[in-house]
């Protein structure tokens, strides 16, 4: 087989953050109709690196060169014009925009000259050609972080980028989602696009991409063809010969029930009904996974359970103890932990630094205060502590955590909600965009919290990682609980997969 | 060729300090040549502002003297615009203030100075705080936006203060003038030296001080900040985002109520319409090129100081218009504003063919 040529060319990139290169002497390469995968841990540098190419950096050092022909690009929208895409980890949508603006923004020739029903009409064509649904009228920020994933695939593919660079697509899809995207990079593979695929999932890789690049600590560790390498020898050159430790589900004492909801009604942002009566009880010593396709009330759900959103009508106990209508200080202070989904615009404040980000939900605590004021060496401390536990990679406390890599601005925030003794914990895709290292680390610290006896609502959309801790496993579908199977090990995906489409479980004890 | 504007994603060091002075220059330049098309010497007319206003212990007595109001104002108004509340009713609180710390001396004319002092400060806080708090309450309870509500808000104070001086509080002896009558002695801020610079220059160092304090060290202003920052993760985090709206434009009022008193009980002794040449307006610029630092916004605010005084002599000596220097100040307004586009996006031209 011979090479087809290269679309874009990067070579000996480097690029150096506040004294540490994030890419060392880095060349990369896509070619016309292939998927070429990136690999690497949390912090190797493939976002850095495909920010250089998507002209959002400047490398120090390095040459890209386009078809053959040297550039350098000023700007994205440079990248854009010579025909370079990407969908960031953070989407960069702009959240009070409605879908079809966000579709026009930064692009060339459009707004003036293509009317808002000819851009909404080419919305509706590609999301019907590669299975993208959204409602174009609609502001970003009313949508699921699943859903403005879509709308990011959408202006990528909106704008005719001939690169492609997806980083870490898959991270907040559904394995269906995840099997309809590879559909569609497997069409634009077809028709001569060049696709760069950024994941932390090995089997992924092996099933879409041709090459692999596998990038370690800001250098290139080797490209070679997927075909010809195994997952171990894959997994060595991302990490060395460390071993990654198995995640063992211990058997765990469940006990009574300490957390119950009774009846929740909520609203959703759009002030629909976004939850209706739905009922839930969380036992000491278990995971409770929560199935379901995203944007069927699990935001709403966990925001109420730890007080972060208005009910309708329902009743919250904890330890028999009435919860409904308390404060969400209230909550942290009976230590009813909340890992959001949303991380960047919820969970932290992206223009903070670590101390200040790592204390946001225990600054009241008597540790961290005196008197009036804050102690910042008692948080100094601590966040030092924890980071390095989580071992969050960053090149100070003090710099504003936009700074960190994606799965380090993770860690960080599973550090602070996972720290000290949670009773209860209400996780949202605790793992979304940690390396193989850090699953297992999560992981395993959320079977320590169960362990200890806390109570632990997983809401995933990753069966796999659903069967593999969950204790019990319910589905939810349209803001109602579809059924809850005691022995989830005993489910099969198809009866799964009926209820997360809304058909209710029924067994013969329940009659109905 | 075609023209177009990028976000940036990366703001240089650089350009938090270099900027406004950018800024600050091509706002002299401009001005220079409008002087010029008035027929003035623009280098004689600069010449002159400096010397007026710096060039000699009286000149930077009198930049001081405008500085207090302006420095308490930016420092009120900062407060506001750290919770990202945009207060642009400092100089309606300014007025409020005024008008209280009158009233205080007019139904409660105590004898002694260090209780009739600290009651005008007391009422003069009391009331450009609840005037703006009013306006944070509006919003925290039924949002409504408050660049409206401080805005007009400014204008009622106003005319309120017009109504007393021409209405019940007139001085009968002020021959039909819009004036109350001089406070006793008690009521007058100490002044230094002989100066006109009065004992308002220490509560702007020690606002300035204390805002410094609290916002970096203390739990209030750690939660104002992430209520500023991203309001999400303040609710997150259990913040009482309405109650800090409320409590925040509080502060912001009583700073610049504070700035009203010293103007009254500091400088003129009386109340009188027009006593404040917008101070409260001038802060939101002094705030915004200091990027809301409050140690930057007393330097700051002694440049602008300069600029008035310097606008005093142009029209003295040079017989310029007042409203010549009022359009020096809105000149670097705009290059202020100018400047922040300039680091938050960057423009570059570009040939129509690569497109
Ligand atoms: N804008 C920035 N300023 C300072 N440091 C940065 C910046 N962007 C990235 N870094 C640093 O560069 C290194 C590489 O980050 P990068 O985001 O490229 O990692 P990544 O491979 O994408 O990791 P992840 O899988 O966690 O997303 C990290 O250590 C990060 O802290
Ligand atoms: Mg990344």
């Amino acid at each position: 087989m011979t090479a087809s040529p290269s679309l874009v060319d990067l070579r000996g990139i480097t690029k150096t953050f506040l004294g540490v290169a994030a890419n060392d002497d880095i060349d990369f390469d896509v070619r016309a109709g292939e998927v070429h995968a990136l690999l690497g841990e949390n912090g190797a540098g493939k976002s850095t690196l495909m920010n250089v190419l998507c002209g959002l950096y400047r490398p120090d050092r390095g040459q890209i060169f386009l078809s053959g022909q040297e550039t350098a690009f000023r700007t994205p929208r440079d990248a854009i014009a010579a025909g370079i895409g990407m969908v960031h980890q953070h989407f960069m949508l702009i959240p009070v925009q409605t879908v079809w603006e966000n579709m026009i923004l930064g692009q060339d020739g459009f707004g003036f000259v293509l009317s808002k029903k000819a851009i909404c009409r080419r919305i509706g064509e590609l999301a019907d050609q590669y299975g993208l649904h959204v409602d174009p009228e609609v502001p970003v920020w009313q949508l699921s972080v699943g859903e403005q994933q879509r709308v990011a695939i959408l202006r990528m593919l909106f704008s005719e980028a001939k690169v492609l660079i997806l980083d870490e697509p898959t991270a907040v899809l559904t394995p269906q989602e995840a099997r309809q995207l590879f559909a569609t990079l497997r069409r634009m593979r077809e028709e001569g696009h060049g696709v760069v695929f950024i994941s932390h999932k090995l089997d992924e890789v092996a099933e879409i991409s041709d090459r692999v690049t596998i990038l370690r600590k800001g250098r290139k560790i080797n490209t070679v063809r997927t075909s010809g390498v195994g997952p171990e020898e894959l997994a060595e050159m991302m990490i060395g010969s460390r071993v990654v430790p198995a995640v063992n589900k211990r058997a765990a004492v469940t006990g009574e029930t300490v957390f119950r909801a009774q009846e929740l009604s909520v609203l959703n942002d759009k002030d629909l009904p976004a939850l209706e009566g739905l009922s839930l009880e969380l036992r000491r010593g278990e995971i409770l996974g929560l199935a379901g396709v995203d944007g069927n009330g699990q935001t709403e759900l966990c925001e109420a359970l730890v007080g972060l959103r208005r009910l309708q009508s329902g009743r919250i106990f904890f330890n028999e103890r009435e919860m409904t209508g308390a404060s969400v200080r209230d909550f942290l202070g009976d230590d009813i932990r909340y890992i959001p989904a949303d991380r960047r615009g919820t969970g932290l404040v992206p223009t903070m630094n670590l101390r200040e980000n790592y204390v946001l939900r225990h600054y009241w605590r008597e540790a961290f205060r005196k008197g009036p004021f804050m102690n910042w060496e008692a948080v100094a401390g601590q966040t030092g502590r924890v980071t390095e536990r989580f071992d969050v990679v960053t090149p100070s406390l003090g710099v504003p955590v936009r700074m960190l890599s994606g799965g380090n601005l993770q860690k960080l925030m599973l550090a602070r909600e996972l720290d000290g003794n949670p009773r209860v914990v209400v996780a949202m895709q605790p793992t979304w965009g940690l390396d193989v290292g850090a699953t297992a680390f999560v992981r395993e610290r959320l079977l320590e919290a169960r362990e200890k006896g806390a109570a632990v609502l997983l809401v995933s959309e990753d069966l796999e990682e659903l069967l593999a801790l969950s204790d019990r496993l319910a589905v939810i579908h349209k803001g109602r609980i579809m059924g809850l199977l005691e022995d989830p090990r005993r489910a099969t995906e198809e009866t799964l997969g009926l209820m997360m489409a809304g058909r209710p479980l029924t067994s013969p004890k329940e009659g109905d | 060729m075609a023209l177009r504007v990028e976000k940036r994603f990366d703001v240089p060091r650089w350009m938090d300090w270099g900027l406004p002075l950018i800024s600050f220059a091509l706002a002299l330049a401009v001005g220079a040549l409008l002087l010029g098309l008035l027929g003035v010497s623009p280098l004689k007319a600069y010449g002159e502002m400096i010397r007026g206003s710096l060039g000699d212990g009286y000149g930077i007595s009198e930049t001081i003297v405008k500085a207090i109001p302006i420095a308490l104002c930016g420092l009120a108004v900062a407060l506001a615009f750290t919770m990202v509340v945009w207060n642009i009713g400092a100089e309606g609180q300014l007025v409020a203030g005024a008008l209280a710390a009158t009233a205080a001396v007019r139904f409660f004319p105590l004898e002694s100075p260090f209780l009739m002092i600290p009651l005008m400060v007391l009422v003069a806080a009391a009331a450009g705080g609840l005037w703006a708090a009013f306006a944070g309450w509006l919003k925290a309870r039924w949002s409504v936006n408050e660049i409206i509500t401080t805005l007009m808000m400014n204008y009622i104070a106003i005319l309120g203060l017009e109504y007393f001086v021409y209405g019940p509080w007139r001085d009968p002896m002020s021959l039909g003038f819009p004036l109350t009558p001089t406070f006793h002695d008690a009521a007058r801020l100490p002044q230094l030296f002989g100066t006109r610079v009065h004992y308002g220059l220490f509560l702007a160092l020690l606002v300035a001080f204390l805002l410094r304090t609290a916002l970096r060290w203390s739990r209030w202003g750690y939660e104002i900040r992430v209520i500023g920052q991203n309001p999400r993760a303040a609710a997150y985090a259990g913040m009482a985002t309405s109650h800090h709206i409320v409590l925040t434009l509080f502060l912001s009022g009583a700073i610049a109520g504070l700035a009203g008193m010293g103007e009254v009980a500091g400088l003129q002794g009386r109340l009188q319409p027009g006593f404040s040449v917008g101070y409260g307006f001038t802060a939101i610029i002094v705030a915004w090129l200091a990027r809301l630092n409050p140690f930057a916004i007393l330097v700051v605010s002694f440049f602008m100081g300069a600029l008035l005084v310097g606008g005093d002599t142009l029209q003295v000596v040079m017989r310029l218009p007042l409203s010549s220097v009022q359009v020096l100040q809105g000149l670097i307004l705009f290059f202020v504003l100018a400047g922040e586009f300039f680091r938050n996006y960057k423009v570059c031209l570009r040939r129509r063919e690569d497109a």
